[in-house]
């Protein structure tokens, strides 16, 4: 296996999280797949984290990751390698009653 | 929230369209310590059941929702729903499946098809529960 390579990743963030990233619309960090792009996210900003994650660990379920137009879920998850200069999205879905 | 009877009453009409089912949507506008609705993006309630009682958004119409307000330079500042025969509060499933704090969520109570009471709500920064928002209207807003 050849060896990952850290790649630069740009991670879009919703308009009401941008308090928690000094106002950013996005955020530059490193990454070789998805789920270090976002440990990156969360170490910069760890006031991103309980937003974003469970207690347990595990994206809230409202949480969606895109890759470009692709929600990671079809591809391979949070172990989806990343390109140089890839662009992801954190996607709410929206439910209630 | 700051907003505009034009946006309410928008609000009334989609709930009242969808009676007895749950109308939802997105509120776009200015974000900032106090939100500006400008404007609503209507979409389909894509729950597949219980439609009288529950509404789900998904991602896709989340992206084509921010898509419309990068278009008119604005931001998606919240959502609203509509809550038929029930009053304008956050149910526990609201609160279960809340998103982020920041976002206003607008609920409209609908009561014999007819709404009613129309109240603004905000996620506690710690998540634990909805604080009800000052809702006022005015003629026009900065941001339009």
């Amino acid at each position: 296996m050849e060896s990952q390579k850290t790649s630069s990743v740009k991670i879009r963030i919703p308009t009401p999280l941008r308090s928690y990233t000094n106002d950013q619309s996005t955020v530059a960090v490193g990454g070789a797949t998805v789920e270090e792009a976002l440990q990156s996210l969360t170490q910069a900003y760890p006031a991103l984290e309980p937003h974003l994650y469970h207690e347990n660990g595990e994206l809230r379920s409202f949480v969606n990751i895109y890759l470009g137009d692709d929600d990671i879920r079809y591809l391979n998850g949070p172990d989806t390698e990343l390109p140089d200069d890839a662009e992801l999205s954190i996607v709410p879905s929206i439910a209630g009653g | 929230m700051k907003t505009t009877e034009h946006v309410l009453n928008a609000i009334r009409k989609h709930a009242e369209a969808t009676y007895p089912e749950e109308c939802c949507g997105f509120l776009l506008g200015k974000a900032g310590t106090v939100n500006e609705g400008v404007r609503i993006h209507r979409v389909p309630n894509r729950q597949q059941t219980n439609r009288e009682r529950r509404y789900t958004i998904t991602p896709e119409d989340y992206r084509a929702a921010d898509q419309d307000a990068r278009d008119h330079d604005q931001d998606i500042v919240g959502f609203y729903h509509s809550h038929p025969d029930h009053p304008a509060k956050p149910s526990p499933t609201d609160l279960e499946e809340a998103t982020f704090p920041g976002y206003t969520y607008i609920i409209v109570s609908v009561h014999n098809g007819e709404a009613g009471a129309i109240t603004a709500w905000r996620l506690a920064a710690d998540r634990s529960q909805f604080h009800q928002e000052q809702l006022t209207t005015t003629r026009s807003l900065s941001s339009q």
